[in-house]
């Protein structure tokens, strides 16, 4: 039985139980499956409490980006999501501001708690992107910055005696705000998204979604999205990382439905119904931004928060940071240390 | 340059924002994903571990005893995949077999250990270094506890305990436990726990403390902190007490219950392990003994970190220079074999050449004796040649000599004889000498020496006759 392959050897050797006395440990062999439940309770479910403690006393961070011309409602949708002011115009800044000449990236960071949770976001905004004349290369910035939060990463985790908590100021999504043209995307909406979508997670957003009617929003929504499939664009969440069919199904919904989502934010709120819900109030009605029949913020909201939230940072860490790692890595000549196989080809070519 | 403006502000919200359910996300894919916990026992052979484990978890891992025979200590990593509810756990149990029987309880009985411990370290730094590495679904053989088997000798701990255990507290959380704790009564146990724990401390040993940061289970935690080290008894037969069926030891003399907490700590072990800490063993395992285990080999093979105001970055830069230093020495290898290579081709190229050409000088040197023999056995025919033809002439001289001496004895006196012979003599003679002087022309001629030794002889040898024989006078 030692003439067939390495690796069968070793899954023959591995299946035994009983192994044969060996000099050296070894690699722990594939697993033997139990049904603890048979003689009674162990505990080990516990591990969940257990992690779900620790995970609330170390906290959460979150950064969240936003991109897209001035007087979308980037600022106003960011508030309502978190439901309090955390915007840069909230913080200080003027709303007569004027606009930047080149792109700038302001980023604002917040502690919040919920639930006895807390967690650090942070807001990064772009003002000026979109808004000159000449918008050649105004995605350059902003990808400047995300591969900067790359390297910082990177630096802390190649570090000797590093920290226990490495900070992560990391974007973990970004919201794209398309403009509600009715048309299709614009040459410059494509040419972000090209760029960006495949070094951070890009959710786009159809802002200022009450000036168009159902059926409007609803072409609309298709003709974007035939057009970002046509361009190749995969935004989050992506198919390829889809994990199992539960994933898939669940996630092809969002994607081929939902997305993107037509949201109108506003941080006021009205009395409608004897209810307090925020809103916009117009002469010919309130619009509710919760309402799921008015527009499609309540979508957005679960499904960046609620339900996505965890898998967005997860998504970001082992994939776009992975990647970035590994370019990184490559072009700097590699680790040959560790890398056994050059030496090994060196050797046999001697 | 992009401004980065960073205010932390302690926000309050204006309603539910629902990142409340963040905890639930995170364990949700912790639990999709699957835990490892890895568990090293480490103490004598027949001491108890195999029924330990199998009383923890409820199972049978173990079916067969190992022997007392082993020639050296080695680990025995076994893995298993336990289920409960929806918690899906990679357990893996390592055995020290062979532990405490040698003779000789050097330092061969922990170095295979620790050598273990490492070794696993390693393979994840390894992956964790990889340029493609994929950490999020890479199973974790780090061992994550170790629990250490005390032998019941009610006394104290003995020197392989010390040492043992000395050797592996900064690589791995100790969790020392009495076994077999129905052999000690209740009052011999409290003094032998006091003395266990007070060497411990006097010799530096760090053992693992559960941990009292977290208010949750700080009160538990220091609770059990006192009552270490677990004093424990294992046991997967069920006996009948009551109308029960627990699980328990049978003895003569009464019935050791393994879940009863007057009778011994198992039930505290269980808590403390799987129940209340296994998480925070696997996070100090992370954080604390890898993280050290990281620092001390990167710092070996020559890394460091920078100083604050040098370059960013230097463990890059140092990758960078061995390579090209590793290279740089492959390099010259390679062109030291290739001259050598080439130096080799040269000589014996060299060599050859010169064989070549000493055979080409030895062949010219054959030919040119070849040559010369020749040559000389041409003259040497050539004087046998010009000798046989003077032999021939002279025969031929002779001959007719002898054939005129013949006629002239057979004739006359000898006179007339002489004469004629004289004048054959003459004839034969071309030196021109006169008639007169016959005796001396006669013994002036030509002739062959004699052959003949005596007088006697020379007559009656006619061909000596003519031969130049002394002639005196008077001799006629």
């Amino acid at each position: 039985p030692h003439a067939g392959p390495v690796e069968s050897k070793n899954e023959a050797a591995m299946s035994e139980l009983v192994p044969e006395p060996r000099q050296k440990p070894v690699v722990p062999m594939k697993p033997v499956g139990i049904n603890a439940n048979l003689l009674g309770y162990i505990g080990i479910d516990t591990i969940i409490e257990q992690m779900r403690k620790k995970t609330m006393k170390t906290g959460f961070d979150f950064n969240i980006m936003v991109v897209g011309q001035s007087g979308l409602g980037k600022s106003t949708l960011v508030n309502t999501l978190f439901k309090s002011q955390v915007s840069r115009k909230s913080s200080g800044w003027n709303r007569e501001e004027k606009i930047p000449k080149t792109v700038e990236i302001k980023a604002i960071g917040h502690v919040i708690e919920e639930g006895g949770v807390k967690m650090k976001l942070t807001v990064i905004d772009t003002p000026g992107f979109g808004d000159q004349i000449n918008n050649e290369n105004c995605w350059e910035p902003i990808e400047k910055y995300i591969n900067e939060q790359y390297e910082k990463f990177l630096k802390e985790e190649v570090n000797i005696a590093r920290k226990k908590r490495i900070p992560d100021t990391r974007v973990h999504c970004c919201l794209y705000f398309i403009s509600p043209t009715g048309h299709s995307l614009r040459p410059l909406d494509l040419e972000f998204m090209k760029h960006l979508s495949k070094v951070v997670n890009i959710i786009p957003v159809i802002a200022k979604a009450d000036t168009m009617t159902l059926e409007e929003k609803t072409e609309f929504k298709q003709r974007v999205r035939k057009e970002l499939e046509v361009n190749g664009i995969e935004f989050y969440p992506q198919k390829e990382f889809d994990e199992d069919l539960e994933d898939k199904t669940e996630n092809d919904k969002i994607r081929q439905e939902s997305m993107p989502f037509a949201v109108v934010g506003s941080d006021k709120e009205y009395q409608v119904n004897g209810k307090r819900v925020l809103g916009r109030k117009t002469p010919w009605g309130i619009i509710e931004v919760e309402n799921l029949t008015h527009c499609e913020f309540a979508l957005l909201r679960d499904f960046v928060i609620r339900t996505h939230l965890q898998d967005l940072k997860e998504v970001t860490h082992n994939i776009h940071y992975e990647t970035y790692r590994a370019k990184r890595l490559n072009d700097n000549g590699g680790l040959p240390p560790m890398t056994v196989e050059t030496e090994e080809n060196h050797e046999s070519n001697l | 340059s992009p401004c980065q403006n960073e205010e932390k502000r302690n926000l309050s919200l204006g309603g539910h924002v629902g990142f409340d359910s963040l905890p639930d996300q995170l364990v949700s894919k912790s639990v999709t994903q699957g835990f490892s916990f890895n568990i090293l026992c480490v103490g004598e052979t027949g001491i108890g571990k195999s029924t330990l484990m199998n009383t923890l978890f409820n199972t049978t891992f173990e079916t067969e005893e190992a022997s007392h025979y082993e020639s050296a200590v080695r680990l025995r990593p076994r893995t298993y995949d336990l289920q409960e509810s929806n918690v899906h756990l990679k357990l893996t149990i390592v055995d020290a077999v062979g532990f405490g029987d040698q003779i000789n309880k050097d330092e061969r009985q922990v170095s295979p250990i620790v050598e273990y411990i490492d070794t696993q370290f390693e393979n994840y730094l390894q992956e964790e270094l990889k340029i493609r590495r994929s950490l999020f679904n890479y199973h974790d053989t780090r061992i994550h506890v170790c629990l250490y088997f005390i032998t019941p000798t009610g006394h104290s701990l003995k020197s392989l305990d010390l040492v043992t255990m000395k050797k592996l507290d900064s690589k791995v959380n100790i969790i020392p436990i009495i076994a077999k704790a129905d052999t000690i009564s209740k009052s011999e146990l409290h003094k032998f726990k006091i003395k266990i724990m007070s060497e411990l401390v006097s010799n530096g040993v760090q053992i693992y403390q559960f941990p009292t940061d977290d208010e949750a289970v700080a009160e538990i935690n220091s609770v059990m902190n006192a009552h270490l080290p677990f004093a424990v008894v294992g046991s997967t037969e069920e006996v009948k007490v009551g109308n029960k069926l627990v699980r328990a030891r049978q003895y003569p003399w009464g019935v050791v219950q393994v879940e009863n907490e007057s009778h011994c700590d198992f039930v505290k072990l269980r808590e403390m392990l799987i129940r209340v800490n296994m998480e925070d063993l696997r996070e100090q395992t992370h954080t604390r003994h890898y993280e050290l285990y990281r620092r001390c080999k990167l710092e070996e093979m020559g890394f460091k970190d920078t100083d604050p105001d040098s370059q960013p970055f230097s463990l890059q830069e140092t990758y960078e220079t061995k390579r090209k230093e590793f290279l740089g020495e492959l390099q010259k290898k390679e062109e030291e074999m290739r001259q050598m290579f080439v130096n080799k081709v040269k000589e014996t190229e060299a060599e050859l050449k010169e064989k070549e050409r000493e055979l080409h000088e030895k062949f010219e040197h054959l030919k040119r004796i070849h040559q010369e023999e020749k040559r000389k056995v041409e003259e040497k025919r050539r004087e046998l040649e010009e000798e046989m033809n003077a032999f021939n002439r002279r025969k031929v001289a002779v001959e007719t000599l002898q054939s005129q001496s013949l006629q002239a004895t057979s004739q006359q006196p000898l006179k007339k004889d002489k004469d004629k012979k004289n004048r054959s003599v003459i004839t034969g003679n071309q030196s021109g000498v006169s008639l007169s002087s016959s005796k001396v022309m006669i013994t002036k001629a030509n002739v062959e020496p004699l052959n003949c030794n005596s007088w006697w002889h020379a007559i009656q040898c006619c061909s000596c006759l003519v031969k130049n024989a002394t002639w005196r006078e008077g001799f006629v």
